[in-house]
């Protein structure tokens, strides 16, 4: 097959189409030898991030071992969705247990692996942001300190989706939820709350850390091919937007992925051993009005005045996730978001 | 092989004859010397092979033993109290996937207050659980039941606690018959898991299951724990054929021919009793006791043969449920509910209050006078609860005032059997 060498600005969407790349660098999901570890017919809402998340981080995973690999589920949308008995959706060894404990179960399966030499065979843990930033939290520091073979990958909607849309210790402030409603002087999530997960996995040094969107599915395969290449804890941290909790069109999933980077919202960067190794640049920077005004758990800072306030509260986090991760060259000023 | 030898190390070295292949535990009083021991034998590698994993909760223990048996390994943990506890949910977890974990369960109070010491309000907290629960009268029957469990619980595809009296039994040194390897290997062949996580053979284990299917899962998993109360005897036989000594089954008699009042208890309370009812039986007084080994599935027709010609019943218990009465009591009163027995609660030795010889002869005193209530308490201080019942009653705010009635307190009254306030 040929193929024609072009700048990925020329297909105006800032990701790399499969058809414009070698076959080597074309993604596995695209792949006629994926094995669609989750397969199709499951029960996730349209544009779940969610689900394409998965999909992209287990097939890739599941090249990485020659499809030797078992996941463990947390509670949540992703389980829901894939296992209403007598139905599965799962072609990979698979096991749920509880909310809060993906991590040790995980560290459990690792472990039985290991006692009986099987350590061809990988293991995947998963939760959403719910079961991994804080009822599952406890565990997975203990995972983490002990540096178990575990790989746990973080499905990161910013809400309890799978029960109605509450907050949860990753909703971004001012962000609209069944338990921070947009009312009062201070609608939605409160600033100054919530966990970033990334960091604290960071701190307990352990051999690998990265964050990933929906938005850039080779950059996600390629984390997810290069953490499999480790021993010992690792940690994979996807947005995957939400249309339910967001309040966005199943069609803009994936721009809003992409926009979350864009503006410097959700910094994406890899980690090793505790510090940080690359970032995905800002290649185009957005204020953040172009991510929030898509979605409406925002839409009550676009009212008429907007709260402009609030705006520039979560312009600033923006800006500091910019300077923090060196994601904007000094010459690469803001933008009023034309590409 | 006979031993001089703690509880603990002799329960741990006969959880290490039974090959676990992930042992993992979080600290706490008075289970930790099982778990130091099984630390050792793995380190120096006389346990191999095997993960010993130090977790940063009892939550994760739980979970830790989950992941390793659904992968199909032998999989070991321990805990009590508080433990026990925080774990719950997970402990519900692994019965209901069908998971044949062994767990020892060193027997502590739960608090408030916080209590270190022995009774058996973890286990009645965890007797709906799914779980098979065995209770061990000695350190010796600590020992062969957890070779028994592990048998047992995979066998069934079911989890087993083994509870052991906390530092009563726990911290106790005494003549143990320690199990020899070649033995254990001829009761307990290698476990080979009905079903478990597998890339050659993919399935889904945890799925979310609705109205239409999940009371059936519940009682096939009922049906499967009265599979136990089949099949304990016969392992207990079997225990007896390869080790030469009987094994505790379901039920224990003790000195119950031509008893009209009959104990029962659990643990290691039994022996007390059991010198107690020597006593009586000098006086005069016909008594006998009946030991529940098996307290989940609970042995219901066998408590009943048991318990059969008794005019009354004391169930002497280390737990009770405030606002409702004994636990264990509400077994055994439904296994003789055909008869005229009167059965009677007397709750003893909370949070490690002594239950001693003269105090169960107390018992069996008033039992015999016909004096029992349907539920009372032993020595107990009434002065303390009259006290305080009278302050709470005059006071215009009745909040907790627990340190202060302790400082209150007035001289001890004898009075062996007290009533419920």
């Amino acid at each position: 097959m040929t193929t024609t060498p072009v700048h990925f600005y020329q297909v105006g969407s800032y990701a790399a189409g499969n058809r414009l790349v070698g076959e080597g660098d074309r993604t596995v999901q695209s792949g006629a030898g994926r094995t669609n570890a989750l397969d199709s017919g499951h029960r996730a809402c349209q544009g779940c991030g969610e689900a394409l998340g998965a999909r992209y981080v287990l097939d890739a995973a599941m090249r990485s071992c020659d499809g030797q690999l078992m996941a463990v589920n947390a509670t949540g949308c992703l389980e829901v969705f894939s296992t209403p008995f007598p139905e599965t959706s799962w072609r990979i060894p698979w096991l749920h247990s509880l909310f809060g404990n993906a991590p040790p179960v995980a560290t459990g399966v690792s472990a039985a692996l290991r006692v009986k030499g099987r350590t061809d065979v990988r293991v995947v843990a998963q939760a959403g942001d719910g079961g991994t930033v804080d009822i599952g939290l406890a565990c997975l520091s203990g995972l983490f300190e002990r540096d178990d073979d575990v790989l746990f990958v973080c499905y990161d909607n910013e809400a309890y989706m799978n029960t109605g849309v509450q907050r949860s210790g990753a909703t971004p402030p001012a962000a609209r939820t069944a338990t921070t409603e947009a009312v009062g002087d201070s609608p939605g999530n409160p600033f100054g709350q919530g966990k970033d997960l990334p960091r604290i996995a960071m701190a307990h040094d352990i051999p690998y850390v990265a964050t990933a969107t929906v938005a850039d599915l080779h950059d996600l395969e390629a984390k997810v091919e290069r953490a499999m290449e480790i021993r010992g804890a690792r940690y994979l941290h996807v947005l995957v937007p939400c249309p339910l909790g967001w309040g966005s069109a199943p069609s803009d999933t994936i721009e809003l992925a992409r926009l979350a980077q864009e503006t410097g919202i959700f910094p994406v960067f890899e980690a090793r051993d505790g510090s940080v190794t690359s970032v995905s640049p800002i290649r185009c920077r957005q204020p953040v009005e172009a991510y929030l005004s898509r979605q409406r758990r925002y839409a009550h800072l676009f009212t008429d005045p907007p709260r402009q306030d609030v705006i520039d509260h979560i312009q600033a986090i923006a800006d500091r996730n910019i300077a923090r991760y060196g994601l904007v060259g000094s010459d690469a000023p803001a933008t009023d978001g034309e590409h | 092989m006979l031993q001089q030898i703690e509880g603990s190390q002799a329960v741990a070295r006969a959880v290490a004859c039974c090959r676990p292949e992930v042992v993992c535990a979080y600290p706490i009083s008075p289970q930790t010397h099982i778990i130091e021991a099984i630390g050792v034998l793995v380190r120096t590698g006389e346990l191999a092979p095997c993960e010993f994993i130090n977790v940063e909760s009892e939550f994760a223990a739980m979970s830790v033993s989950i992941g390793a048996s659904a992968t199909g390994a032998r999989a070991y943990t321990a805990t009590a109290s508080q433990g026990l506890l925080y774990m719950m949910e997970a402990v519900h977890n692994a019965s209901g996937l069908e998971l044949p974990i062994v767990m020892t369960l060193a027997n502590r109070a739960i608090g408030a207050p916080i209590n270190i010491w022995n009774d058996h309000s973890d286990a009645m907290a965890a007797s709906d659980a799914g779980w098979i629960q065995l209770f061990a009268e000695t350190n010796q029957e600590a020992v062969d039941l957890h070779v028994l469990a592990f048998r047992l619980a995979e066998e069934l595809s079911l989890p087993v606690m083994v509870c052991m009296d906390g530092f009563v039994l726990t911290h106790a040194v005494e003549q143990v018959d320690l199990p020899e390897q070649g033995r254990v290997d001829a009761f307990l062949p290698p476990y080979a898991p009905h079903q478990f996580l597998d890339p050659a053979d993919p399935v889904s284990i945890g799925a979310m299951v609705g109205p239409e299917a999940f009371e059936e899962v519940k009682v096939l998993a009922h049906l499967r724990q009265l599979d136990a109360l089949d099949r304990i005897p016969e392992l207990a036989a079997e225990f007896e054929e390869i080790f030469g000594r009987p094994s505790a089954g379901l039920v224990g008699t003790y000195r119950t021919e031509g008893a009209d009042t009959i104990v029962v208890a659990l643990g290691s309370v039994l022996g007390t009793i059991k010198d107690a009812v020597d006593e009586r039986r000098r006086a005069g007084q016909r008594v006998g006791v009946v030991g529940i080994t098996t307290f989940r599935p609970f042995p219901t027709s066998e408590v009943r043969s048991a318990l059969a010609g008794a005019r009354q019943v004391v169930v002497i218990e280390k737990a009770f449920r405030a606002g409702g009465g004994g636990v264990l009591s509400g077994d055994v009163t439904l296994a003789v509910q055909d008869s005229d027995v009167g059965v009677h609660t007397v709750v003893a030795g909370l949070g490690g209050r002594p239950i001693t010889r003269r105090g169960v002869e107390s018992v069996l005193g008033s039992a015999a006078r016909g004096e029992l209530e349907p539920l009372s308490f032993l020595d107990l201080d009434n002065a303390v609860i009259e006290h305080e019942r009278a302050r709470v009653l005059s006071a215009s705010s009745p909040g907790p005032d627990g340190t202060a009635t302790v400082r209150r307190r007035p001289p001890p009254v004898a009075s062996p059997v007290g009533e419920a306030p």
